[in-house]
């Protein structure tokens, strides 16, 4: 068995702002293994990066955690005070931002950067921390690094910028990285690289990841599992290859439904927009643009009901005495596709 | 095929920007033409020139050489300001940052209704709102949306308006720039499908910019790929796609995520070695026609080589 080195039960966070309390996180639950990568995939305002913000205790001022908690190594992280946040942050769980540009600082060499962590957190002297900033720089690919470790930011472009931001995050060997998003700023090639280059760092120092995006291709080739979020809520998780084969939420169908694949000639859209969390909706939060909901989906939550031991997901149509449905044609075709792979599997 | 309208013909088109001694050659010598009706894709990485073409074609730069013909005339002579004025109403732009693109301090009503204005179009007073209204429910917006402003809608609104402003002067052309980059995966397919639709509706034509290759395959009839200010290779979107003949076309293809585990397991990207479009002294590169409608920049000497690799697809 998996070794769980992060648990989130029942969060609950709330932003407080002039027109009334949004709730952004509305009981939400999952947990992180050892040396696995768990992405996160939803929609802006869906509530995936306030989640991980909570987990590393960079929430906004106006934010208010209201209920819940996580466990990180056996401690409550929201019951820590900012002051021991301040060890737990770039040592033990750290982050990769979205903007390489805006997430370092333009008036430090990229040494230093580096180097600060280790001299921080590990008590570095400044000798030593250098020399070990030098190797980092040399593993996340950045040539001629003897001479590049003294430049700054602006002298580097997009992608060696986000090389420099994984190697600050992955210096002190962190339990946990988070990347929020690390590569949507980033050209297609450039992306590749980077996430080619995340998973070659994640071998090497056995991290755990929490993978942010909302682009399911990333996701496919980077996750071990996948969590799917709307409106604040968790609606399905399960193994990369259950959610995408084999998905059971009509929100996780119209999302896959959604990209332009090789197969379909037909691009489908989830109508509608996502709902407001000033009042969120009481039953299932998809029901107004799911062409599937029925009655019980907007009067009452549905619970997660279990598919497989690893794959849960939060829609009345997996209740026993719901009436069967036709998923859309491209969710038959990689359920179909499932089947196929877990014939070959037992073969 | 019957012999198509060609819309818009872009010939050698190069726009250089020099800041002090250095020049920028942002578009280098880029021959295209679009056809009546189609879409046209152009897509590269950042810096290619995708954009920069894009511009260039409506007039927002004033292109360092090369012809650019609409409809007939080249753009570049219109003197006459009715001339101006007509072409300015026939090619419309749809922007990428739907927040950046419309004026916080005016109503919906008056952002679509600029161009009805500019152009005269409305008679009244009450058939400019009407038209006005009209175009929102064309877009997928309600009516009473007029008199708001455009913070109070969220971006794939804010999109679809941007839509309507583009349509409000009835123009032919319409260049998207990145139209659907800014939004979120659910509403792209939302603001993709309305394109679509008013293409079959108003027989439009479009030239759609963006980095994202397989929404370009999806919209586009026809696809060009652009890098370092060049284009390396045109032709009929499932040919580019599937059948790439250029390096660099391999490479963006194989690094594009696909959502789909299996296929994600088995990618095999391949890296791109620019040095092979660089001009290397007096070797001549320019668009080579390998297969009917598919063209490739390459070398005299080389076409035989793509021949190949084009034979080679069809095995």
């Amino acid at each position: 068995m998996a070794e769980r080195i992060l648990d989130v039960k029942n969060l609950k966070v709330d932003f407080h702002t002039y027109a009334g309390e949004v709730k952004a996180i509305r009981d939400v639950s999952f947990h992180l293994d050892k040396g696995e990568t768990l992405a996160i995939v939803g929609e802006s305002g869906s509530g995936k990066s306030v989640t991980t913000k909570a987990i590393i205790g960079l929430l906004a001022n106006n934010a208010k955690v209201v209920g819940g908690e996580i466990n990180f190594n056996g401690q409550d992280i929201l019951k820590k005070s900012e002051k021991e946040m301040q060890s737990v942050r770039g040592k033990e769980i750290s982050m990769i931002f979205q903007d390489p540009m805006t997430s370092l600082d333009p008036t430090m060499k990229i040494g230093q950067q580096i180097a600060e962590p280790l001299m921080k957190h590990k008590g570095m002297n400044k000798k030593d921390a250098w020399a070990k900033a030098l190797d980092m720089l040399k593993a996340v690919g950045i040539t001629n690094a003897e001479k590049r470790i003294n430049d700054y930011p602006h002298q580097f472009s997009g992608g060696m910028r986000q090389r420099i931001v994984i190697a600050i995050a992955l210096v002190c060997d962190p339990e946990i990285l988070i990347a929020d998003e690390p590569t949507t700023a980033l050209d297609v090639t450039v992306q590749a690289q980077i996430l080619d280059l995340m998973k070659e760092m994640q071998a090497k120092v056995k991290t755990s990841i929490i993978f942010i995006t909302h682009d399911l291709g990333v996701v496919a080739g980077m996750a071990d599992r996948v969590a799917v979020m709307y409106a604040g809520e968790l609606l399905e998780y399960g193994t990369v290859d259950e959610v995408f084969y084999n998905p059971q939420h009509p929100y996780t169908w119209g999302l896959l439904n959604s990209m332009p694949t090789l197969a379909s000639d037909k691009l489908e859209s989830i109508p509608g927009t996502p709902p407001d969390l000033l009042d969120p909706p009481k039953g299932d939060p998809f029901a107004p643009r799911n062409p599937y909901a029925m009655k019980i989906d907007a009067e009452q939550k549905p619970p997660f009901f279990k598919v497989s031991d690893t794959h849960y997901a939060a829609t009345w149509l997996l209740h026993p005495d719901a009436p069967k449905v036709t998923p859309p044609e491209e969710i038959v075709r990689r359920q179909e596709k499932y089947a196929e792979l877990m014939a070959k599997k037992k073969d | 095929m019957p012999e198509r309208k060609k819309l818009l013909q872009v010939k050698h088109l190069k726009q250089y920007f020099t800041s002090g001694k250095s020049t920028v050659k942002a578009v280098d010598d880029v021959t295209f033409d679009i056809y009546e009706g189609e879409t046209f894709g152009l897509v590269g990485e950042s810096g290619s020139g995708k954009t920069t073409t894009g511009r260039s074609i409506i007039r927002l730069y004033d292109p360092t050489d090369g012809e650019i013909i609409f409809d007939g005339k080249d753009v570049s002579k219109l003197k006459s300001r009715a001339d101006k004025r007509e072409f300015n109403r026939k090619m419309q732009m749809i922007f990428q940052d739907p927040y950046a693109s419309l004026n916080p301090r005016m109503t919906v009503e008056d952002i679509i209704a600029e161009g009805i204005d500019i152009h005269g179009l409305a008679k009244s007073k009450k058939e400019r709102s009407e038209m006005v209204e009209n175009l929102l429910e064309t877009v997928g917006l309600n009516r009473d949306h007029a008199s708001r402003y455009p913070h109070e809608f969220s971006g794939g609104q804010r999109q679809r308006i941007g839509i309507a402003r583009a349509l409000a002067v009835q123009p032919k052309f319409i260049i998207a720039d990145e139209p659907i980059s800014a939004l979120d995966v659910s509403i792209q397919a939302q603001v993709v499908n309305l394109l679509k639709d008013l293409q079959e509706e108003k027989g439009l034509t479009y030239l759609f910019i963006a980095h994202d290759l397989s929404m370009v395959k999806f919209i586009s009839d026809r696809i060009g790929v652009m890098h370092y200010g060049r284009l390396l290779e045109v032709g009929p979107a499932d040919d580019v796609y599937d059948k790439p003949l250029h390096d660099y076309t391999k490479s963006l293809i194989s690094a594009v995520p696909i959502p789909d585990p299996e296929i994600e397991r088995q990618r095999h990207r391949i890296d791109y070695d620019p040095s092979i479009e660089g001009d290397d002294g007096d070797k001549v590169r320019s668009l080579h026609e390998i297969t009917p409608g598919h063209f490739v920049r390459c070398t005299d000497d080389e076409v035989e080589m793509y021949k190949k690799k084009a034979a080679e697809y069809e095995k």
